[in-house]
């Protein structure tokens, strides 16, 4: 049986879906098998800016060996990688460096983001530091701490594996690429990333400067 | 180009033998030995240098901005002084509205074993220009450029005086000044969109990377595979 033969529906932004009740036994069990292939031979392609490619460095290294997931091939090209993993702060002028890196990557590719900057810029809440990176790629597990501990990056991969098991190739909302808007070249609204980005406990405090 | 290579020791001046630093102990707060130079660039620009300061044993000399270019010239050229390392440009902004900016040079004397701070104060709401120290020590290049990213001080005589950390077309200032405030000007969107509209290839030049002038040093397999028109980076 195709796929093309299932009963796609549309969502209200475009992106065709199939209902999992209408999926057969063939898809399912496909599904299952490139799941559990894919899932298991995750390649990390490292985005280290920071403090957390250290822990990245010894969640790789021999004591931690990120080779028991499958992630054994670091891919310092992002067209050999599935998963880009941003571990650090990126300021603002290396916005457009992860924005190229992220579309250079082919499908399928899934996204960690490790440690407090990278999700939400951390500390870093100041003139020159992007305010998380799912303001300019979409992420798929974000990796608390400060840095996280390898245990906690390999939390966030053994989580990402889940995610990658529970996929449905008929379900064609996940292969879509987000475009961004021509104009601005964001994919959120403004006023959205304005309000991520809103400064919170300690730090409201810093928004005057000294005169 | 450059004259032939010759090594420099420290402390082994033409002349004296600086014996070999040991770490200072009972240093005073104020009031303690001047470097010489200080009185040698008084004796040599008289009122010019405006103040000499000893702070926990280290000299600053403050001096009138228009002419560290000249005052830096002589201590690098002069025989009984040889400043031959420019470690640091950069500048210093109080909070005070009355106290001015502060453009601060450090500089090593490796044959005599001396280290010496000049500082230009450079009053607020004048044009903050101070000459540039680029055609006697190359390595202020990017210090320049630095300074002038973030402070907005103009060095006038630098060949290519634009910002080095944030990218060219920054628009909101010059983010160490004390009117800036900490999380910039625009809004996170607004500068988000600026920087995303940005082509990240476009801040290299091939004159930064230099590629056309150290063609001929290149190995010479290199060189048949560049001059047979093989595209090499833009």
């Amino acid at each position: 049986m195709g796929l093309d033969r299932l009963d796609t529906r549309r969502t209200d932004t475009g992106v065709e879906y199939v209902p999992s009740s209408q999926e057969s036994w063939v898809t399912t069990k496909l599904d299952f098998l490139v799941n559990w292939g894919r899932a298991n031979s995750l390649w990390p392609m490292p985005f280290g800016t920071a403090c957390c490619a250290i822990e990245f460095m010894a969640t790789a290294a021999s004591k931690f060996d990120l080779a028991r997931f499958g992630m054994e091939r670091m891919s310092f090209s992002p067209r050999q990688a599935d998963v880009l993993i941003c571990a650090g702060r990126v300021p603002f002028k290396l916005a457009p460096v992860l924005r190229r890196i992220w579309m250079q990557m082919p499908q399928p590719k899934w996204c960690i983001s490790m440690g407090a900057c990278a999700s939400s810029g951390g500390m870093f809440d100041n003139y020159a530091v992007v305010q998380g990176i799912d303001t300019i790629i979409p992420v798929d597990v974000y990796v608390p701490g400060c840095p996280p501990r390898p245990e906690g990056l390999m939390y966030g991969i053994m989580m990402l594996q889940q995610k990658v098991m529970r996929e449905r190739m008929a379900d064609k909302s996940l292969r879509h690429e987000i475009e961004p808007d021509p104009s601005s070249q964001l994919y959120i609204a403004p006023p959205l990333i304005d309000e991520l980005s809103e400064p919170f406990g300690n730090s409201i405090h810093q928004t005057r400067s000294g005169l | 180009m450059s004259a032939d290579f010759t090594p420099v020791l420290a402390g082994r001046a033409a002349g004296g033998n600086v014996p070999a630093p040991v770490t200072p102990k009972n240093v005073p707060y104020r009031d303690g030995t001047a470097n010489p130079s200080a009185d040698a660039l008084r004796a040599r620009f008289g009122t010019t240098v405006s103040r000499v300061d000893v702070v926990w044993g280290e000299t600053t000399v403050i001096v009138d901005a228009p002419r560290v270019n000249e005052i830096v010239r002589w201590l690098h050229d002069d025989p009984t002084q040889r400043y031959d390392y420019l470690v640091d440009v950069t500048a210093v902004e109080y909070r005070d509205l009355e106290r001015p900016i502060e453009v601060v040079w450090h500089l090593r004397s490796l044959p005599f074993r001396r280290f010496i701070r000049l500082k230009a104060l450079l009053q607020k709401g004048q044009p903050l220009e101070v000459p540039s120290v680029w055609d006697i020590y190359k390595g202020a290049d990017w210090m320049e450029r630095e300074c002038f990213d973030m402070f907005g001080i103009r060095f006038v005589g630098h060949p290519d005086l634009r910002r080095i950390l944030m990218w060219e077309q920054y628009k909101e200032g010059f983010p160490l000044r004390k009117d800036f405030p900490l999380r910039g000007r625009f809004s996170r969107s607004e500068q988000l969109r600026q920087i995303l509209s940005q082509n990240p290839e476009a801040k290299y030049s091939m004159e930064e990377i230099s590629i056309a002038e150290a063609f001929e040093d290149l190995p010479a397999d290199v060189r048949a595979r560049l001059g047979s028109g093989e595209p090499v980076g833009e």
